[in-house]
């Protein structure tokens, strides 16, 4: 079994972050608090205007949003009011000791206050100091304002998502942030590893925009390559067919939804044998299922007319299934697919219970615990060679 | 036994000394969810070799499309090609003992091993970092896998759009009436790239003040779990079980995404406050529905939300994407074009980031890659070649680094090792 508490470890341990940012950089120094950082977080007196985004939690203390719990949790905190003078100096006191400082003010906006790059670095050549903003520190855009909705649009995500006969959609609850901080934490620890051959440290400029762009994966190399502009198709996946076809990739079940496809490649056949072999034990497998050679099938050049025939016949078969049969029977049948979870079921899953993801912490704006996700960077426990 | 400056192939390349020169890293596995990682590591100058098999191809040079002209081909893949640029590319077998004693030569000469095979596969290989580290103490691995290595779905093996769903994205997006939407791609092995390769820094910062290295078992969908934190906080906090709702937004109004002139154009629009519905509203040529004293709160727009929309598409419809963006920047308004997968080459906010950087491949051509989404002034990304072909720098590993001399190399290759 796993023993969470010993696998966790604190490799920042004794580095110190100082924190001033808003909502776009929240999840940066979470991350380096994650890895055993000492993150202060600096907000303006009063607290950060950010915190009472909804959803709001509640507590006998008072009210926060989720969000900001979130992406704050493990933080210290303290107010400082950078409007004064003193409050300025006192920054620049503690930033010339600090590993680190984090922030998401427009471009210009500290330089403006006098604790800018320049004169950080002057006090702490050492500092590596990382700005999270929408579009970056320099450009055309710099100085525009955006949110996650024009950072999805502008970053392409939201094009290639939704239903074909409605506008695109943003990707889940605001994404643009965290993928812009988690990239930053990257660059964050590069200017670190830096730092420690030559003592130097630097203003590491992180693009929200840029921050979205991995979520396109493959789709640009689409236009580059072949000229073709994917787009969104709702439930299904393109780009696997060399006819266009599209695979259905999300199906109504009994309760809910799950991700299945047919697939290519030797996991997909093997997949897709395994998932007729089970509709053929439940009766619901017609005959031009059963006799589909598996050995030498192939996703690439299948018609649009025999794509949509297996789809139609494997729709009934989901829809007698509970998102809990599926998850077992794919699962012992070694079939490629998921539930696709709400967070009821991500908080029921076995598999992050076992692994001790969930903990319980105090959260003083609320005057009672919370549950997060921990434990992300996690030391291997030494597996057996399995036959 | 780490790497040092002096050997590293960007020392032996000439290139300037980068942010991670000093470090030496070896690839095993395949997709994205390890060679992204060793991506990020490259981009910065640290050597990466990839250890490949032509017995047992990465899946992007085989199963992925696009190719170049349309022709599948193990190097005429777009998606290998924009993974694995400014690395080295080894063929070894490691079915074959002498090419499995070739990777454990070659991993006592590393600092970091990235490998995203099922879990333990690199164990039964014999090439488990316990093994290893008995060799090379300084050595990190990470092991990236769909669920993590313990736990009673640590052999679950799936493909990144499954596990997107799994950890609760693909619930989220989409519209509350309909089944949700698919997200593009392995989107959730890109979240774990970024924290992997966060864990691969970490872990260099432990090595430097213990001396030790250590074994990361990266769990992906515990990394997309951390970027819902918030809706699983708010789950276990209430009771409530969040859903898709489009684009709209908890308290903003509008915020939304609508039609322009045009096939397919669209562009996002978002108020936050009532200070900015009063420009918008003012830059919309102050319509007479516009001037209702009750959308002039923020409750008062959401509560009119559907007709709000309906206007304000009336308004964009009949008008160029560019010439909404520019009516309503000039306004201050949260504006954006909704870029499409040609817009993004096109954009100049990402021409002046260099988001892609052009780069001639033997086979392909010259296309893009990504490039990091941050800057780092003092040491710049150095990326500057192309993807390794199938087998590219056998000779310089094998004979080079691992200094085995020309009769064993031919040798070798005879005995199928170097398959």
């Amino acid at each position: 079994m796993v023993q969470p508490d010993a696998a966790r470890a604190v490799p920042l341990e004794g580095l110190l972050a100082l924190d001033l940012t808003g909502e776009l950089g929240w999840l940066l120094g979470k991350i380096l608090a994650d890895l055993g950082a000492t993150v202060l977080k600096i907000d303006p007196p009063g607290g950060d205007p950010g915190r009472c985004q909804p959803p709001l939690l509640h507590g006998p203390a008072g009210s926060v949003g989720a969000a900001w719990v979130a992406f704050n949790a493990g933080k210290q905190r303290t107010d400082l009011d950078l409007a004064v003078a003193g409050d300025r100096a006192r920054l620049v006191e503690l930033a010339a000791s600090a590993d680190f400082l984090l922030e998401s003010e427009a471009p210009g906006r500290l330089d403006e206050l006098g604790i800018g790059w320049a004169v950080l670095s002057e006090r702490n050549p050492r500092l590596v100091m990382t700005s999270v903003t929408p579009y970056g520190q320099d450009g055309p855009l710099a100085y525009v304002p955006a949110s996650d909705l024009e950072l999805m649009a502008s970053g392409g995500a939201a094009w290639l998502t939704g239903d074909p006969d409605r506008p695109p959609v943003r990707v889940s609850i605001p994404q643009a942030a965290a993928w812009a901080c988690a990239n930053a934490a990257v660059g964050t620890l590069i200017a670190h590893h830096h730092r420690r051959l030559t003592g130097r440290g630097q203003h590491v400029d992180a693009s929200s925009q840029c921050g979205v762009l991995p979520m396109l994966v493959h789709a640009p190399t689409f236009w580059e390559m072949a000229r073709v502009n994917p787009m969104r198709a709702g439930a299904f996946l393109v780009g696997r067919n060399v006819n266009g076809a599209r695979m259905r990739n999300i199906w109504p079940c009994r309760d809910g939804f799950v991700t299945f496809a047919i697939y290519g490649g030797s996991a997909g056949r093997l997949s897709n044998r395994a998932l007729v072999e089970w509709m053929a034990e439940k009766g619901m497998a017609p005959d031009f299922l059963l006799a589909i050679d598996w050995d030498t099938f192939e996703v690439a050049t299948m018609t649009h007319r025999e794509v949509e025939n297996m789809e139609a016949a494997i729709a009934p078969f989901f829809l007698t299934l509970t998102k809990r049969e599926f998850m077992e029977q794919t699962e012992a049948r070694r079939m490629l697919g998921y539930v696709v979870a709400t967070a009821e079921d991500i908080a029921a899953d076995p598999q992050l219970k076992a692994r001790g993801v969930w903990t319980d912490a105090d959260a003083p704006e609320l005057g009672r615990a919370v549950r997060l996700p921990v434990g992300w960077f996690r030391l291997a426990a030494p597996l057996q060679a399995t036959q | 036994m780490s790497a040092t400056i002096e050997d590293t192939g960007a020392a032996r390349l000439g290139e300037r000394p980068a942010a991670l020169a000093d470090l030496r890293v070896v690839e095993f596995g395949g997709f994205a969810a390890g060679p992204a990682i060793g991506k990020h590591m490259a981009d910065h100058g640290a050597e990466v070799i990839r250890v490949e098999s032509r017995l047992r191809l990465d899946g992007f040079r085989t199963n992925y499309p696009p190719y170049k002209d349309d022709q599948p081909g193990i190097e005429r893949a777009g998606m290998f090609a924009i993974t694995n640029n400014d690395k080295l590319g080894v063929t070894l077998n490691l079915k074959s003992a002498a090419g499995l004693g070739l990777a454990a030569r070659l991993i006592e000469r590393a600092d970091v091993v990235i490998e995203n095979f099922t879990p333990g596969t690199m164990e039964r290989l014999g090439l488990s970092h316990e093994v290893m580290s008995a060799r090379n103490p300084g050595l990190i691995t990470v092991s990236t896998c769909n669920q993590g290595a313990t736990g009673p779905h640590a052999q679950r093996a799936g493909f990144g759009t499954h596990l997107t769903a799994l950890s609760g994205f693909a619930h989220l997006t989409g519209w509350q009436d309909r089944s949700p939407a698919l997200l593009w791609g392995p989107f959730i092995d890109y979240i774990a790239v970024a924290y992997g390769a966060v864990a691969v820094l970490a872990a260099l910062e432990m090595r430097a003040r213990t001396g030790r290295g250590c074994h990361v078992d990266l769990s992906q969908y515990e990394t997309g779990i951390q970027l819902l934190a918030p809706v699983m906080i708010e789950h276990f906090g209430t009771g409530a079980v969040p859903t898709r709702m489009g684009n709209r937004h908890p308290t903003a109004a509008p915020h939304g995404i609508f039609p322009c002139a045009g096939v397919e154009r669209w562009c996002a629009i978002s108020v936050h406050d009532d200070a900015e519905w009063t420009r918008l509203r003012a830059a919309l040529g102050g319509a007479t529905w516009a001037g209702e004293e009750s959308l002039a709160t923020a409750e008062g727009r959401k509560s009119a939300e559907d007709d709000l929309e309906g206007r304000i598409s009336e308004w964009t419809r009949v008008r160029e994407r560019v010439e909404v963006v520019e009516i309503l920047r000039a306004a201050n308004v949260h504006v954006a074009p909704v870029n499409d997968m040609r817009d993004v080459f096109e954009d100049p906010q990402l021409i002046h980031r260099r988001a892609f950087r052009r780069l001639e491949h033997p086979v392909i051509g010259p296309h893009s890659v990504p490039g990091p989404a941050f800057v780092l002034p003092e040491t710049p990304d150095v990326i500057a070649s192309p993807a390794f072909t199938l087998g590219e720098h056998n000779r310089y590993v094998i004979c080079d680094l691992l200094r085995v001399d020309e009769d064993e190399f031919a040798s070798l290759e005879a005995e199928g090792a170097l398959q």
